[in-house]
């Protein structure tokens, strides 16, 4: 009997016939907990498994996406086309491209870390329509379904970018089925976005006010209303290329009058911003890893949370840098240009911010750690690449080459999954209230800045050197540098893989994480691991600022 | 379940409940705003690139039904604003009413823009199968196919606007939406209606007005 109720003692990590601590005193009553059924999964209003479903549900994505691309690496192994037709090849990256613009990178750190810890952070028991939040999960997964639909119909052929007339007149791909599966999706975005909107807005706790917030939580909030602003126009334009396919109403087909480049207009109008939909909630979680790495204030604060916003508002202002070959203007072309320049000035004040909040600080090589010094490495290459093709007569040169492919993974490969893959580290034992093994995180940090660099490096190369985007066949020369991306991607994946085995087997064997394993600053580091249901048992009242850690005073010189 | 005027889970008081309805209601409405904007940006090319013709089909169209389209909405976004103040004095049977006429108002909208496809298509100038014999130039039809995306995606809207007035209205009709500590539902189904509205009042002049 008293071996039942010892919950608190530690298994046996050797023995593999121990059944490890099922239950610890803080799980009994934890969110985990609060109903074992299904029912009460699939029917739950708590933003933390709404969170977790979504974790889920994402993860099953990356794993489709992730699938398709190795088709495509593994297609350009030979410089001929021996794996897959021209029409197959197609699919294979359009496929690779919606899942993972649409099923994964949008929805990835906001709907599963901003959903658990929104709340949480700013000191609420839920987000503010938590009946919506669920709906927000459903509509999701009905685009899902719809996108697995086209998938076993044999997909869709016109890239991501569903770039007309190509889509709206010769395409012969399911364009009006995943069409409306992103249609359908974007409505999941939007609730979300307003969600986190009104959250941070009215349920912030006594004394939490805006210049206390956590930098996740400005990120999130600049994230938010790109998601309300700009998804609807995506909608919209979605909606125009259906009603040409089904009913011929020619409002990008030239030969009825329309106009194709409306379409990129309208397209970029959304998906620049998409790009700051996907990166800025990454950027707020690095702001916490660094500090929490560092257990120093966070140097510049408002200026770190004012960038996220100057990032959001600038974000809507560059879309035409997509079409600099496309005719347009070339006075837009050139102010389009010179925004793009600016839209990097915030970017690069988080940088500086980053290393100014490091210098000094007592830091430790955590995985978290780690994941985020990742994410600053390959986010300013990513970066400093956007610049070069934000210039006009450089891209001119590069535009529609591998050094684009390259140049925006860096971006959404590098920084983002890098700083998800982070924040699933940082978090993860307040999510599941077990430690992992910190040594198998640090490895798997150090493969996927490798894998990642082997694999997309060489494509700067290619691109530099002429290679296309979008083809499998091409010349012998760029072989070498092809090979070595693919097998890149082959570590990559693995690596990738690597987490999902020690977290799984933190869950049956970790430690018990305690209120606040790392010691760090942060309402959802009061509160036990895992945590109750209703998060706080009573709302918590905030008395100074954030990041409160101790200032060390240097020693002063004789 | 009868819903009982008390606060639910996330919120400490009703005053932040409340507040939080309107806030979402709002933020919702600027997402609709974007997504007719999207619209509104293609109708302002076509009307740049091809202005004469863009002119010439707008003229055909039959803007006094419109005209009184418009003022049906007016009248009907008056009739809500009413209601709303009314529910914030739990006048029950004045909201009752002011809901269900604005609802009518909504329904006769929706009849007479049914009626002025109808003729249109009569005419052949409704770009649909069958309906468009005098239809003879690529950027006529180019509008005429604006048209008729942005009124119906119009109309789709006031479809649903008028389902909830009617929803609003059995909800306090049966007490489910008790008065006034329930007069969120009213202010933010009135707001989603007033944009409706609006949207009406920029199309119209966009559409039929243009000279
Ligand atoms: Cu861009």
């Amino acid at each position: 009997m008293s071996s039942v109720t010892n919950h608190d003692e530690r298994p046996n990590p050797d023995n593999l016939d121990d059944p490890g601590l099922s239950e610890t005193k803080t799980e009994r009553v934890s969110y985990l907990r609060a109903g074992h059924t299904l029912r009460s999964w699939l029917f739950t209003t708590d933003h933390k498994r709404v969170a977790l479903l979504y974790m889920m549900s994402i993860t099953f994505f990356f794993f489709i996406g992730g699938i398709a691309a190795a088709f495509v690496r593994a297609d350009l192994l030979t410089p001929s086309a021996d794996l897959m037709t021209n029409e197959g090849y197609n699919r294979a990256f359009t496929l690779h491209g919606v899942i993972m613009v649409w099923f994964f990178l949008i929805p990835s750190i906001p709907n599963t870390f901003g959903n658990f810890l929104i709340p949480l952070m700013i000191g609420a028991r839920d987000l503010a329509f938590p009946r919506l939040n669920l709906l927000s999960w459903y509509i999701f997964i009905l685009g899902g379904i719809f996108t697995l639909f086209v998938l076993i119909l044999g997909g869709v052929d016109t890239g991501w970018t569903f770039y007309t007339p190509l889509s709206s007149m010769y395409a012969n791909g399911n364009v009006v089925l995943v069409a409306t599966a992103v249609f359908i999706v974007g409505f999941s975005s939007i609730l979300t976005g307003l969600n986190f909107i009104v959250t941070i807005h009215k349920l912030r706790a006594p004394g939490m006010t805006w210049g206390r917030l956590p930098l996740f939580i400005w990120s999130h909030y600049a994230t938010s209303v790109i998601l309300v602003l700009a998804t609807p126009v995506l909608s919209v334009t979605l909606a125009l290329i259906a009603a040409e396919r089904l009913f011929g109403l020619g409002i990008f087909n030239p030969e009825l009058g329309g106009d194709p480049l409306l379409f990129q207009h309208l397209f970029w109008f959304y998906s620049h911003p998409a790009v700051y939909i996907m990166v800025l909630p990454a950027l707020g979680v690095v702001s916490e890893l660094v500090a929490a790495a560092a257990r120093k204030p966070v140097f510049g604060y408002k200026f770190v949370a004012g960038s996220s916003i100057a990032i959001a508002v600038i974000g809507f202002l560059v879309w035409g840098h997509h079409m600099f070959v496309s005719g347009q203007s070339i006075y837009a072309s050139a102010v389009f240009s010179f925004l793009s320049l600016v839209v990097a000035v915030p970017s690069g004040i988080k940088i500086y911010n980053w290393t100014a909040t490091l210098y000094k600080g007592d830091i430790s090589l955590d995985p978290p750690f780690l994941f985020a010094m990742g994410f600053i490495g390959l986010f300013v290459v990513g970066g400093l690449t956007g610049l070069a093709v934000a210039m006009l007569a450089i891209d001119v040169h590069l535009h529609d080459t591998y050094f684009v492919v390259a140049h925006f993974h860096y971006i959404m490969v590098g920084g983002t999954v890098s700083a998800y893959f982070g924040a699933l580290h940082f978090w993860w034992p307040k999510i599941v209230g077990r430690l992992y093994s910190v040594v198998w995180g640090r490895l798997s940090a150090m493969f996927i800045f490798i894998g990642f660099n082997f694999t997309f490096f060489p494509q700067f190369i290619l691109g530099y050197e002429g290679m296309p985007r979008r083809y499998h066949v091409y010349p012998e020369q760029f072989q070498v540098l092809h090979d070595m991306s693919s097998i890149g991607a082959s570590i990559l994946g693995i690596a990738y893989l690597m987490p999902a085995v020690y977290l799984y087997y933190s869950l049956r064997y970790g430690q018990p994480a305690g209120n606040n394993p790392w010691n760090v600053t942060g309402l959802e580091w009061t509160i036990p691991s895992p945590p109750p249901k209703h998060n706080f048992d009573e709302i918590p009242t905030v008395d100074g600022p954030p990041y409160n850690y101790p200032v060390r005073k240097e020693a002063k010189h004789a | 379940m009868r819903e009982l005027p008390k606060v639910q889970t996330p919120y400490v008081d009703r005053a932040q409940q409340h507040e939080a309805g309107i806030m979402g209601m709002h933020i919702f409405l600027a997402s609709e705003i974007m997504l007719f904007g999207g619209i509104f940006m293609a109708i302002a090319v076509i009307r740049q690139a091809h202005s004469q013709e863009v002119v010439e089909y707008s003229k055909e169209l039959h803007y006094y039904l419109g005209a009184i389209n418009t003022m049906l909405l007016l009248t009907s976004s008056f009739l809500v604003a009413a209601a709303v103040h009314m529910s914030r004095h739990a006048r029950r049977k004045a909201v009752l009413a002011l809901l269900v006429s604005a609802a009518f108002l909504g329904l006769l909208f929706l009849g007479l823009k049914g009626f002025e496809y109808w003729s249109e298509f009569q005419e052949g100038r409704l770009p649909v199968a069958g309906g468009m014999e005098k239809i003879n130039s690529a950027p006529g039809r180019l509008f005429l196919n604006l048209y008729l995306v942005s009124t119906s995606l119009h109309a789709v809207h006031l479809t649903i606007g008028v389902i909830a007035l009617l929803v609003v209205a059995g909800r306090i009709y049966t007490r489910r939406s008790a008065l006034p500590q329930r007069s969120v539902v009213v202010e933010t189904t009135a707001a989603y209606w007033h944009l409706v509205d609006i949207i009406w009042i920029f199309l119209y002049p966009l559409l039929y007005l243009a000279r």
